[in-house]
């Protein structure tokens, strides 16, 4: 029962959040330089011609009432019209959502698999070869610009050697999995590496604790150890970081998609930048945001999970 | 008193090192002792004595983080040879293990009932619902009210005194034959840690399980054990039995430490203490480690260290002039 209050108020916490970054894109956005009606028109358009596309998009008003259309407009579910691609924003949104939500859902995954059992082999071989090799090893995709490391396997695994597309998503889930690895795997050995090193150094910490000692000495085995004790304990701080680096991931869509030719969001809000298009970035700005609201929503969710002191106090 | 029949426990010349920056730190140095089934002995000694790991090292939980060298028989098979998944049948079964800090030592994410099943899922055939009945059995057993209620419970939902009593409904869950309790009041209220020991040498009794009760606390010795081992730099420095040790300590340190304790004294005396510190582990004396702080020290104590002798009535002791000493007391 105490879960259920738990979540509400953490439910009803989004809607100041919501409201804050409503603000903030929409002074942002009118921050810009240009002028997005001469985006919008050609380049022989004549002033009165300006003049009307203004008129018809709102900006002749004042802030205040642009602000209160905008905000009226968007919980109505009316996000405009992208000057880009000339359809309502929230139709193109919602066609690339499952796009970058399954990317960056397959980078999540391939994260924790890559350092999960890494982070273990490294902890209980703390100072060791293999833990120095490990750790050396994530120090270089860490200190690599995630786009190079893109370009890198774009060369090798997908130009040379032919191994996956060089672009795209595919239709179905399989060809899905196949055409995002390259993208997905990208972006995660930047956040495995530092997934990793929290994860090694939180296993390391817990190995020593009295409960660890104590679990020891009741003679139970070490797989019941590790698994029960141990990595529940250290997943506490490591899964707050994985869902800071969610958001940190999301971002990094812009680049991935980019270089990958992903058709998903980030790609969209990086055209939408270079045509001013106002409603499309506005759209996809509050687009990102409540998914990582969600994401942190979700992490939080895990964490009163894992900790029975967050839940039950 | 060495009767071997009668020994559950016996360690031999248990050393255990820790490595450190290219250092060598002897933490425990040739310790040895017996245990006796259904006794209460205590080993006593100031912090960093190596009271905790030499307990630790019994069991094989200090090796993971230094070399312990020696021997300890447990019914006549020694452990030290034993791998740790050797040692998974000895460990919570035969030999349970209580710690000093009831609050870091359960695992906060689990509740209690499940703390102490897997003990009984470990080293016992009983299917689930005997367990859950053996784990309502074991917490009305050390005390806590409403058990049934409590076993969906986690740690921190109990008070520090509550959490030391699932400690020792887990430790004693598969009914072993020897406790190792690690200071296990020390962390507790003065109130609290009486009904504590008064519960630990109930269940010894009850079950005739033998305890090694580790503290610095004389007046818990006195009150608790029947035998007693005081440690100091890693050496035991006089074993005996409680009443003949604390009427008539042979070694100095021992009745230095006799004396810190407050009794029969006016209001607004100063209490006494040891004059000086233990010394750090990386700077033991050549000769004995009391030296520099013995108030009997002669140059003969600063150049070798004091074999742990036979005195007689079951008592032995390291010192040069435990002669002396105990004239001095009888005086």
């Amino acid at each position: 029962m105490s879960s259920l209050s738990y979540l509400v108020s953490r439910l009803l916490q989004i809607i100041p959040t919501f409201l804050l970054v409503m603000v903030v894109i929409f002074l942002l956005v009118r921050m810009l330089p240009g002028d997005p009606a001469i985006a919008m028109a050609d380049a022989k358009a004549t002033e009165a011609q300006l003049e009307l596309i203004r008129q018809k998009l709102g900006l002749n008003e004042p802030l205040v009432m642009q602000f209160f259309y905008f905000v009226k407009n968007t919980l109505s579910g009316d996000m405009g019209t992208s000057i880009l691609l000339k359809a309502p924003v929230l139709d193109v949104i919602i066609e690339r959502i499952p796009v970058t939500a399954f990317l960056t859902l397959y980078a999540v995954c391939l994260s924790i698999l890559i350092a999960g059992p890494l982070a273990f082999v490294a902890a209980l071989n703390k100072n060791r070869g293999l833990d120095i090799a490990i750790r050396s090893g994530f120090q270089v995709g860490l200190s690599t610009p995630v786009f190079y490391i893109g370009l890198l396997l774009l060369t090798f695994l997908a130009a040379s050697l032919r191994l996956f597309p060089v672009g795209g998503y595919g239709t179905t889930f399989l060809q899905h999995l196949h055409h995002l690895m390259l993208p997905a795997l990208t972006v995660a050995l930047y956040t495995s590496a530092i997934i990793m090193r929290n994860l090694r150094s939180a296993v390391i910490e817990v190995l020593d604790a009295d409960y660890v000692q104590f679990a020891r000495s009741k003679g139970l085995s070490r797989s019941v150890i590790l698994g029960r004790h141990v990595l529940r304990n250290a997943l506490i701080s490591t899964v707050t970081l994985l869902g800071l680096s969610i958001g940190n991931l999301m971002s990094g869509t812009l680049v991935t998609e980019t270089v990958f030719a992903v058709p998903g969001l980030g790609r969209l809000m990086l055209e939408a930048i270079f045509a001013r298009d106002y409603p499309l970035i506005q759209g996809l700005t509050l687009t990102f945001a409540v998914m990582v609201s969600l994401v942190f929503l979700f992490t939080d969710m895990v964490q009163a999970w894992l900790d029975p002191r967050l839940r039950l106090s | 008193m060495t009767n071997q029949n009668e020994s559950l426990l016996q360690v031999r010349d248990l050393t255990t090192t820790f490595h450190s920056k290219g250092r060598a730190l002897r933490a425990v140095d040739g310790i040895s002792f017996d245990v006796r089934a259904g006794e209460v002995l205590g080993l006593v000694g100031e912090s960093g004595s190596g009271k905790s790991i030499s307990l630790r090292s019994i069991i094989g939980l200090a090796r993971d983080y230094g070399t312990v060298e020696g021997n300890v028989y447990w019914k006549g098979e020694d452990l030290l040879t034993r791998t740790d998944k050797q040692l998974q049948c000895v460990r919570g079964s035969q030999i349970s293990m209580i710690f000093q800090e009831p609050m870091t030592s359960l695992n906060p994410l689990l509740t209690i009932g499940l703390q102490i099943e897997e003990n009984l899922k470990a080293h016992t055939d009983l299917d689930r619902r005997a367990r859950k009945a053996r784990a309502i059995e074991l917490l009305d057993t050390v005390g806590i009210p409403s058990a049934s209620s409590r076993l969906k419970d986690f740690p921190h939902q109990f008070s520090g005194g509550m959490r030391q009593r699932v400690m020792i409904a887990i430790a004693l869950a598969s009914n072993p034959e020897l406790l190792l309790a690690d200071e296990p009041t020390t962390a507790l209220d003065v109130t609290i840690q009486d009904q504590i020991l008064q519960l630990l040498l109930s269940l010894a009794k009850n079950l005739n399980m033998a305890i090694v009760l580790v503290t610095h606390d004389l007046g818990v010795v006195a009150q608790t054990c029947d035998r007693v081992a005081v440690m100091y730099a890693g050496r035991l420095v006089e074993t005996g039995s409680v009443r003949d040790v604390l009427k008539r300590p042979r070694h100095p340190y021992t009745l230095g430490l006799l004396k810190s304790v407050p009794e029969n004294i006016p209001p607004r005396t100063p209490l006494y203490s040891v004059p000086g510190t233990p010394p750090a582990l990386d700077a033991l004396p050549k000769g004995c480690a009391f030296a520099p702080r013995c108030h009997k020290a002669e140059d003969v104590c600063l150049g070798s260290k004091p074999p742990l002798s036979v005195l007689g009535d079951g008592i032995s002791s390291a010192c040069h002039f435990t002669v002396d000493i105990r004239e001095e007391v009888l005086a």
